[in-house]
């Protein structure tokens, strides 16, 4: 049904426990996400090492479960990758929502693929990936 | 309390109704964003395309001369559905924010630095941000009426203290809250208001299609509705106005219809309405329209408002017994309109939730973010009721909320 293939296990999952939820402090940089649709709101913090490493992530939100979902499950796979590998998972999720994109690489990601099928949440699926680029750009 | 028995007598009016949504048969309790439209009204519309369109008041020929009947026939149709004196006091317009923008701009351009235009916190964005971008065009200053609680109700009795320490000069607020549910005192709010010789705007969107509506017996200047919140078509809407002071106002847009004479340096206005209602207007929506007004007498507007509070006493009190559920508006009586958090559920996964199940509800601040906002909530999920509605889709709306916290909780 395609209900449960919007708000699959391991989204629900994500959504009732989010992983790397918090603050960073300074020297890490922060960037917000703001839907005006629903007031939704997703602030993620990116410490990166001195040769343009992730070192660390995590991030704040007041959303829904799919955007809950989306960002905790973004978190998992920034780790050790730079800014631009960073930037290509972003295009390639969001290419893998609305373009019908493979979606190699993305690992439990693809689980947001029910979104294809609710293009009404595609910015609940994505608002965290946004946060993220103005945190790499902050 | 006796249930009503309007859903039996005038459900199947509305062909809409009898569908399936995934599977389920669908419970549409999303009144409050637009109502549903009887066979009487989509056959109006469809009557004057087949056999009367043309364009009205400018043509000598036989179809215009119908057009033009049917579209003024609209607006007496409206001017007797609001008790108004004249139906030249009925403008038509494109919805309730339209009217409303109309005020803001052709009233509110009189408006002179430091004087106050009153709001209250519960106004919907369309009450709030024409007043907003009049204040900044004119210098004018917004004042609020607080709204304290998850009751959400105005403390009126602050009132006259405010019109005697403030230079208020129009004070514009909603008849009912889309968002609370509650139902303000607007001929008592409007009398006080007179008293200071203060103009008054009604947001009448939510109790227009809802309850027995009397312009003289409110006693406001200006009062604002849409078609499509009771029965009518969208993109048609009313603004009522006493006429002395629609005549005092400059045109709110101009062209063609709505002048008496024009040269190539300027033109004489036409009195009102017509004087507001530049370009070709929506014929067959005002048509339409009156057709609902016809059809919302023919079900009895005083049982359509008892069924509105039977309804929202039932949903709210059903709805206070889920302990996880923060419920806003009244604890008294109320409009048909239960606004509620579901424990930590967000709004938008509650609805997709209960559409799964045929069951249509609205999550999101239901253009009133200030206020949610101020209540410390982002968003909130809404159930609103009209004379269509049953029992049983109240009852189904409190199992899939039980349904909900199981699944999300």
């Amino acid at each position: 049904m395609d209900f449960d293939e919007l708000y699959q296990e391991i989204i629900l999952d994500h959504y009732k426990r989010p992983r790397n939820c918090g603050v960073l402090p300074p020297p890490a940089t922060r960037g917000s996400g703001f839907n005006p649709a629903c007031g939704d709101e997703v602030t993620v913090f990116v410490q990166q090492s001195p040769e343009g490493k992730i070192q660390s992530v995590s991030f704040q939100a007041q959303a829904c479960a799919i955007c809950t979902a989306s960002t905790s499950l973004m978190t998992l796979q920034l780790k050790g990758i730079t800014r631009e590998e960073a930037l290509a998972l972003q295009r390639k999720f969001i290419d893998f929502l609305t373009k019908e994109g493979p979606g190699d690489g993305l690992g439990n990601l693809r689980a947001l693929g029910g979104v294809r099928k609710f293009p009404q949440r595609l910015k609940c699926a994505t608002l965290g990936w946004h946060a993220l680029e103005a945190a790499l750009n902050g | 309390m006796t249930a009503p028995t309007l859903a039996e007598r005038f459900r199947e009016d509305f062909p809409i109704l009898d569908q399936t949504v995934h599977g389920k048969p669908l419970a549409y309790l999303d009144n409050a964003a637009s109502t549903q439209h009887p066979v009487e009204v989509i056959e109006e519309i469809s009557r004057y395309y087949r056999e009367s369109h043309a364009n009205v008041h400018r043509g000598l020929h036989a179809l215009s001369s119908r057009a033009t009947e049917l579209y003024e026939h609209a607006r007496q149709r409206v001017a007797a559905y609001l008790n108004s004196e004249s139906s030249e006091s009925i403008v038509f317009t494109r919805g309730t924010t339209e009217a409303i923008n109309l005020v803001a701009c052709a009233w509110g351009d009189r408006l002179k630095p430091d004087d106050g235009i009153l709001l209250t916190e519960m106004e919907h964005h369309a009450n709030l941000i024409p007043w907003q971008m009049a204040a900044r065009r004119t210098g004018a200053k917004l004042h609020f009426l607080a709204v304290n609680g998850d009751e959400g109700q105005v403390d009126w009795t602050r009132l006259e203290s405010v019109l005697e320490q403030q230079p208020i000069r129009i004070l514009a607020l909603t008849h009912i809250s889309n968002s609370l549910g509650c139902i303000n005192p607007v001929a008592e709010v409007c009398r006080i208001a007179r008293k200071h010789g203060v103009t008054t705007l009604i947001d009448a969107a939510q109790s227009a299609g809802h309850m027995p509506l009397d312009v003289q017996a409110i006693g406001c200047d200006f009062l604002a509705f849409s078609g499509h919140k009771c029965c009518g078509p969208t993109g048609i809407g009313v603004l009522y106005g006493r006429k002395e002071l629609l005549d005092q106002m400059p045109p709110y847009q101009t062209g063609g219809e709505m002048i008496v004479s024009v040269n190539f340096e300027g033109a004489e206005w036409k009195p009102a309405p017509h004087r507001f209602e530049a370009g070709t207007p929506h014929i067959a929506g005002a048509i339409g329209l009156g057709a609902a007004l016809d059809y919302l007498d023919s079900v009895g507007r005083k049982e359509i408002q008892e069924n509105d509070h039977y309804f929202g006493r039932q949903a709210a009190a059903r709805l206070r017994e889920i302990p996880e559920l923060r419920l806003l508006g009244p604890a008294g009586e109320r409009a048909g309109i239960v606004s509620f958090q579901l424990g930590k559920i967000h709004a938008h996964d509650v609805v997709a939730f209960a559409d799964q199940q045929g069951i249509a509800l609205r999550g999101g601040h239901h253009c009133n973010q200030p206020l949610i906002r101020k209540l410390g909530l982002i968003a909130t999920a809404r159930a609103s009721f009209y004379f269509y509605n049953t029992e049983t889709e109240l009852d189904r709306l409190v199992r899939v909320l039980h349904s909900a916290i199981a699944y999300f909780g």
